[in-house]
């Protein structure tokens, strides 16, 4: 207690000295916070797009053989049959849902004097939670399993089409003409990824029954996996989708060309890699600028500490430990970049607090796209950031402390 | 009290300079001696010797039946808290504090609580004549009060002696004369008293003098 009065009385005496020391440190611890959190609102803002999407989901069309396999030539055609559904549904481990998507492509879609070419797209009611679609709220249904049992002729637009081929009018309940076949629309959707989508989209037994598809197969096969958390576990399952379908159509299991596979789980996980380069990147800039910040107060200690010569010398003289006059500079460091790495520090809480309320105020509840979202730190953050400030005031004054100690009273008492 | 036997001193600043040339000294308790010498004679080394703000090569200086001798500094600090009190010819008295807490400092490093050690201040103060100056600071004291202060400050952790570099030095013959009142009078109370100056009429107030030439006393 008294060591801090002494420490105190010193710093009241210089006042100007004291908060220029503090405002570099403090300076520092702000920009620290800011950059973090402008980090975090990059990341909360990526994340939120890819939130509620099933991330585990694994894409899959059909390519051309590059490898000649068990007598057979390269240059072969894979096509996706009801085989390849079964052995996703059945045979597969990890598999929560596996869907086959029916493409017709370069369908004329026309209502009124409104048409437009588009991709008519034959899914079944999962599909909505594998692709992360999302009915617009008062615009209808998706496909349910009555329409898929009664191949009935209903299609869901996407937003845009809604847009294209019907204006302003609510297109719940009206028709739409593809070619000979007219369709009802029951449904509005939208989709984060593709807020363009020009697929619409029509019951799967439906597409079956009216289109000739058989040529060409199945257009893509959709699955969702669970448990899988490592890359190398990602990257094993691919492999065994791989051999399996491989043996199917005899294909060479390593020919990746034979089967396009897209993961989104890993590119979900490269992508919070990069995240956390970024997040590196901005510590390392912040703790640049609060290592200048400790120069500064290093610097400024050491100035203090010629300047306080005479007084150490006479404190020396009058039976000053050199451990108590350590402690007085080390604890004047720590006490000055603590208390204004603090102020720093909640000026930098306070103002990502402030942008994120901002942002909260001005962001409307159906915002289909985020790049930026919640630039806060969390309180973990903060606990590093005050054992840091104290760190940085231990370094800060170690070395000048060290002069200090090293002054020789007769030599301190000499000094003007 | 003081022994010195043989202590030589030797400053190594490029070349080699013999200081103290084989001192041998003896100072019984409550004596008021002074120290007499030309610039150069070694008399400041010798008063930092006796107050343990600087070491010597070799020979014994026993203080108060300890010896003195490759002390380290937290020791060496502790010595001069505890038995020597320091007046000097610039006063030192640090500027941020008031005299009160100029006094009361010896104190602060034993330990001893604020409220305490500053009534024991302000007893010292008075007995200096200089209560009601206790909240001025330095630079608002005269030089005779500023010496005042440092010799309450010498005085308030019971020293076995006191060394004075040239108190004197920076006073008028009329406040020097009350310092060397206020000295004597401490003396009289069985303080042991050593002093450097280089004028006559002040070392002549001293009981004994002890005279260097070249590091070796006459």
């Amino acid at each position: 207690m008294d060591l801090w009065n002494e420490i105190l009385e010193a710093l009241k005496k210089n006042k100007l000295r004291t908060f220029l020391t503090g405002f570099s440190v403090a300076w520092g611890i702000f920009m620290l916070i800011v950059l973090l959190g402008a980090g975090n609102g990059l990341k909360n803002g990526v994340m939120q797009n890819f939130e509620g999407e099933s991330t585990n989901a694994v894409f899959m069309w059909p390519g051309t053989t590059t490898k000649t396999f068990e007598g057979l030539q390269k240059g072969r055609n894979i096509k996706f049959t009801d085989a390849d559904l079964f052995l996703l549904q059945n045979q597969m481990p990890n598999i929560d849902k596996a869907v086959a998507v029916i493409n017709i492509n370069n369908t004329t879609l026309s209502h009124g004097k409104e048409y437009g070419s588009y991709t008519l797209k034959g899914v079944n009611e999962s599909y909505i939670s594998i692709e992360n679609i999302k009915m617009v709220p008062g615009f209808g249904r998706f496909i349910n399993q009555l329409d898929l049992n009664e191949n009935r002729k209903v299609m869901i637009i996407s937003k845009r089409m809604s847009e294209v081929l019907f204006k302003d009018i609510n297109p719940v309940g009206q028709y739409i003409n593809a070619g000979k076949i007219v369709y009802q629309v029951v449904g509005v959707y939208t989709s984060k990824r593709a807020e363009d989508s020009r697929d619409g989209l029509i019951p799967f037994s439906t597409a079956q029954s009216i289109y000739n598809f058989e040529k060409d197969g199945y257009g893509n096969l959709e699955i969702t996996v669970s448990g899988l958390t490592t890359e190398k576990e990602n990257k094993d399952y691919e492999q065994l989708i791989r051999n399996r379908m491989g043996r199917l159509h005899s294909f060479d299991p390593t020919d990746n060309r034979a089967l396009w596979i897209w993961n989104k789980l890993q590119s979900f996980m490269q992508t919070m890699g990069i995240f956390n380069a970024i997040n590196l990147f901005l510590w390392i800039i912040g703790i640049g600028t609060l290592i200048a910040g400790i120069v500064g107060v290093s610097n400024i200690m050491l100035i203090t500490v010629k300047e306080r010569t005479k007084e150490f010398g006479i404190r020396k003289a009058i039976g000053a430990s050199p451990l108590s006059i350590l402690k007085l500079i080390v604890l004047e460091s720590i006490l000055i970049t603590s208390s204004f790495g603090y102020m720093g520090m909640s000026a930098g809480i306070l103002l990502t607090e402030g942008i994120n309320y901002a942002i909260v105020q001005n962001t409307p509840p159906d915002a289909e796209m985020s790049i930026f979202a919640n630039p806060t730190v969390d309180i973990d953050i903060a606990i590093y950031a005050t054992l840091l400030l104290i760190l940085a005031g231990v370094l800060a004054g170690y070395f000048p402390a060290k002069k200090a100690v090293s002054i020789k009273p007769i030599e301190a008492l000499h000094y003007e | 009290m003081i022994v010195l036997e043989n202590v030589n001193k030797t400053y190594n600043n490029g070349a080699p300079l013999h200081v103290l040339k084989g001192i041998d000294l003896t100072i019984e308790k409550g004596d008021f001696v002074s120290i007499m010498g030309s610039s150069g004679s070694g008399k400041s080394t010798l008063l930092n010797i006796l107050g343990i703000l600087d070491n010597y090569d070799t020979g014994d200086y026993w203080l108060n039946g300890k010896l003195i001798k490759n002390l380290s500094e937290t020791k060496s600090a502790e010595y001069r808290n505890k038995m020597i009190g320091f007046i000097f010819q610039s006063f030192n008295l640090i500027s941020f504090k008031n005299a009160m807490e100029n006094v009361a400092l010896p104190l602060y490093y034993q330990n001893i609580p604020r409220k305490k050690r500053n009534a024991i201040a302000l007893e010292y103060l008075e007995r200096l004549g200089l209560k009601d100056w206790a909240t001025h600071l330095p630079n608002q004291l005269s030089g005779g009060q500023k010496q005042r202060v440092a010799i309450a400050r010498a005085l308030i952790s019971q020293p076995q002696i006191i060394l004075a570099d040239e108190p004197t030095g920076a006073l008028d013959s009329v406040t020097s004369e009350e310092v060397m009142n206020i000295l004597r009078e401490v003396n009289g109370q069985g303080m042991t008293m050593i002093l450097v100056t280089h004028e006559p009429e002040i070392a002549a107030q001293t009981q004994r003098i002890i005279r260097l030439k070249d590091g070796v006393i006459e």
